[in-house]
């Protein structure tokens, strides 16, 4: 495996991957690239820091899990996948095309490096609170890691998820909430608000940190395995902006799963593009 | 009365799950059982006992549940995802097209109780829609068992293969119809009597009734073929088709809506290949009143009577 990238090269990486994925959605014709602005940095972190998985080895036993329960940006996975070398870089080019392997949401069964298939929200922690306990019964020591939206966290699945979790001492699991405050129709704050979610997820017995999702430097601490609370799920908080990166998407919530003008790509892209410089 | 004589050998096949499952737990490291709250009610005490970390009782949750099931699969494991049928099947019925059948995980769902079995409990704890539900969702196989001895077997077989499975148990006592030793195979009906009038093809709870409905016919002249369908999906082809052009009339029987299960598998069969006629027995797509299982299906024509009566009144109608 190769060794893990410096905070400097890992936003470097985020600012690749977004660009991939800006013009992925525009050629589609589709995607949710809102969100995938607003997780990008952590996919990078997880990847190219923290995840000890091996494109050449996918199914290694002994491999770190990592589920995208926010499956809807699955683009932003796939494009992470493919630098990391899971899949050929070009085939992001077939991403939503008939017959792709790059469906709108992940399948583990086609696409090497998925762990498990997401799409239906809610689903995404359960199982990764199966996949820490079956790491605890081996007593091995892979780590399990589950991205979920904020506004995810309104389906009653993970907070059962979240309960066993505390009640099995799952801190073999970790939880990474994108916090970027908008769900599809309308802000987390109008709609059902679970904000804040630290003292929740505190009161169930869990290690709490909040960061800045988009500071890499945050990221990667928060990840560190120094960070694992014994005895404790741990859960990371990343207050992030959708649309992150990109001036007139960025908080907006027009931009779930909006696709740019051609003008709007263009600019996008030089905005992407000087943020790299 | 139709119902099981106070005579028979009546066996709860929870526990040929249970023995089935301990005796390869023992085995084996990797099967594990994963309950929400039902260690009682899914006789998992004794596993409890045995193999007290490979117990997960996820509480009274069960899309986590269901989930956990699949993340356990994905470490390596073989769980054996146990709860109410109903609640099992209902409950977390996304999570099983989700993260078990699409993600094609190793996850065995063992449904107790199935059917009516909660019987005056009432419809809200009645698991008469499994079928159709998870017959329609791909790559789950779906197995209802007759007896103790098909119980045993099935287990074991779900612990060898490779994907998702759907057992399909009840706790209503049933007589011993297989013999011992039989094995399990998968998309493979038992011929369990030949005749060339009528077939009746039952499953779980049904099959013993089937066979008692048989020796009803046969005292007034009729050779009824029964075959025993465990399998619900795959479904034996083959063994349906026969049964149609060599007996020109098949009543199924089912502990379920005629809508969509067995009933309906085998029409779907039957009509594609070698039309004939067709009675389905099962829950007539009402909710049910109070009663105990036995009293249900006695109540729904699935006495071995009612069956007999159903069957002869078929064949009278062939042309």
């Amino acid at each position: 495996m190769e060794t893990e990238m410096n905070t400097q090269d890992l936003r470097r990486m985020a600012n690749k991957i977004r660009q991939r994925d800006l013009r992925a959605v525009f050629e589609a014709g589709a995607g949710h690239i809102g969100g995938e602005m607003s997780v990008i940095d952590i996919l990078t972190a997880l990847y190219f820091h923290v995840l000890r998985v091996d494109p050449a080895n996918p199914l290694d036993p002994q491999r770190d899990r990592f589920v995208l329960s926010k499956g809807h940006t699955a683009c932003a996975l796939y494009v992470t996948l493919a630098e990391k070398g899971f899949i050929p870089k070009e085939e992001i080019e077939t991403f939503l095309q008939p017959h792709s392997r790059l469906n709108g949401h992940p399948n583990r069964t086609k696409v090497p490096g998925v762990e498990t298939n997401t799409g239906p929200l809610g689903h995404g922690l359960p199982v990764a609170v199966g996949m820490a306990l079956s790491a605890k019964l081996d007593g091995a020591p892979w780590h399990s890691f589950v991205v979920t939206g904020d506004g995810e966290m309104q389906e009653g699945s993970n907070w059962e998820a979240i309960a066993s979790a505390a009640h099995y001492k799952l801190d073999n699991l970790t939880l990474i909430i994108d916090h970027n405050r908008l769900q599809q129709g309308a802000r987390l704050a109008e709609t059902n608000n679970l904000a804040p979610f630290a003292p929740k997820l505190e009161a169930f017995g869990w290690a709490v940190q909040e960061i800045d999702g988009h500071n890499m430097d945050e990221i990667v601490a928060a990840l560190s395995p120094e960070k694992v609370v014994a005895g404790k799920p741990g859960c990371i908080v990343a207050h992030t902006n959708k649309g992150h990166g990109i001036s007139f998407m960025s908080d907006n919530v027009a931009w779930h799963h909006k696709v740019p003008s051609a003008e709007q790509y263009k600019q996008a892209m030089a905005e992407l593009q000087e943020a790299a410089q | 009365m139709n119902a099981p004589t106070a005579k028979e050998t009546l066996h709860d096949c929870r526990d040929a799950f249970t023995e089935t499952l301990e005796s390869m737990a023992a085995e084996n490291n990797d099967i594990v059982a994963v309950c929400n709250d039902s260690v009682g009610s899914s006789k998992l005490t004794g596993f409890r006992d045995r193999f007290p970390d490979r117990l997960i009782n996820v509480g009274i949750a069960e899309q986590t549940l269901v989930g956990v099931g699949a993340g356990l699969a994905n470490g390596g494991k073989i769980p054996f995802v146990c709860g109410a049928a109903c609640f099992l099947t209902g409950r977390s019925l996304e999570q099983i097209k989700a993260d078990v059948a699409y993600s094609d995980t190793n996850v065995k769902l063992v449904g107790i109780s199935s059917g009516m079995a909660y019987g005056n409990l009432g419809p809200t704890h009645h698991s008469t829609e499994d079928f159709a539900w998870i017959r329609a969702i791909p790559n789950v196989a779906v197995v209802a068992p007759c007896d103790n001895v098909e119980t045993a077997a099935a287990v074991a077989f779900a612990a060898e293969f490779r994907g998702p499975i759907f057992l399909r148990l009840s706790r209503v006592g049933v007589p011993q119809l297989l013999p011992d030793g039989h094995t399990f195979e998968l998309g493979k009906a038992n011929l369990l009597r030949d005749g060339s009038d009528v077939t009746i093809i039952a499953n779980g709870t049904l099959t013993h009734r089937a066979m008692k409905a048989a020796e009803i016919l046969a005292a007034g002249g009729i050779e009824t073929r029964v075959l025993n369908m465990a399998s619900v999906r795959p479904i034996d082809e083959e063994a349906i088709i026969a049964a149609a052009k060599e007996t020109g009339a098949i009543v199924t029987c089912e502990e379920h809506t005629i809508f969509g299960g067995l009933g309906s598998a085998v029409a779907e069969v039957v009509t594609e290949n070698a039309p004939v006629l067709m009675k389905r027995l099962g829950v007539p797509g009402i909710f049910p009143p109070t009663g105990s299982a036995n009293f249900l299906l006695d109540e729904f024509g699935m006495s071995p009577d009612g069956i007999a009566t159903t069957a002869s009144d078929l064949i009278k109608r062939k042309s």
